[in-house]
């Protein structure tokens, strides 16, 4: 798998729903468009509602993977 | 007249009728989250609902109002927590403090599976910019005044309300 690398990183761990949404759609927020997010959870409901938050917001999920025992992130700001 | 602007953002509209911590916790939750994706978000609280907007929260829960409840504990040994307590009604209905001691600990319970608080949620709303309508007929009825709630608040009836979730894509009673 090629190597994503991020501009920011947002560690999520020990949150659950919907921490997880909501430091993320703030830390988007204060990123450029382009930019990508990492974000860390081990919240198990974080890798569906990334996809769905992704989906509504239009910012793309670049990856979604488990590393570690945690769900990690890869997010692109697009607008 | 349905959404006048198609390329508006989705709009959630909600009704936080009740005001126990159990229950205050899904309109908050929905409303931050909804707001997290973008979306237009709009609260009516309304009966005892109401209560969630006053600075200071003091939501509780009462077994006795929830018979499904889990009855667990927050601390100890692993065994021990997974232990659901078979506390029968008639003591969870009449000794004294057993409220206060299950709210004590459903707040530990939260804290400790990282929850976020009532204030924490309704604060993140606030930031988000979620419209928070107090409702003007149960002001009335229970006896309170513009300034027993949050600043960051409206009030309004139930057309305000009615007029905001005309144009939602999900509306939602609590």
């Amino acid at each position: 798998m090629d190597v994503i690398k991020e501009d920011q990183v947002l560690d999520c761990s020990g949150m659950l729903c919907p921490m997880p949404v909501v430091k993320t759609s703030k830390a988007i927020k204060t990123m450029e468009v382009g930019q990508v997010l990492k974000m860390v959870a081990t919240d198990p409901g974080a890798p569906p509602d990334m996809e769905a938050w992704s989906r509504q917001t239009g910012n793309e999920l670049l990856r979604s993977m488990q590393e570690d025992g945690k769900f990690v992130f890869f997010i692109r700001r697009t607008k | 007249m349905s959404k006048s602007d198609p390329n508006a953002p989705k709009r959630l509209a909600l009704i936080a009728s009740k005001g126990t911590l159990d229950w205050a916790y899904p309109p908050f939750i929905l409303a931050s989250a909804g707001a997290a994706m973008g979306w237009e978000v709009g609260v009516f609280f309304t009966f005892y609902g109401l209560t969630l907007l006053k600075p200071k929260l003091t939501a509780a829960v009462t077994p006795m109002g929830n018979p499904a409840m889990p009855m667990k504990m927050p601390f100890g040994p692993d065994g021990f927590q997974a232990i659901n307590w078979p506390i029968p009604q008639l003591l969870t209905s009449n000794v004294p403090g057993f409220n206060a001691l299950a709210t004590t600990l459903m707040k530990q319970t939260f804290e400790n599976k990282g929850v976020a608080t009532i204030e924490q949620l309704r604060d993140t709303c606030v930031e988000m910019d979620v419209r928070l309508i107090g409702c003007q007929m149960t002001m009335d009825v229970f006896g309170f005044k513009r300034e027993d709630f949050i600043k960051e608040c409206e009030i309004g009836g139930a057309a305000t309300f009615l007029e905001y979730a005309a144009d939602a894509d999900v509306q939602l009673f609590v």
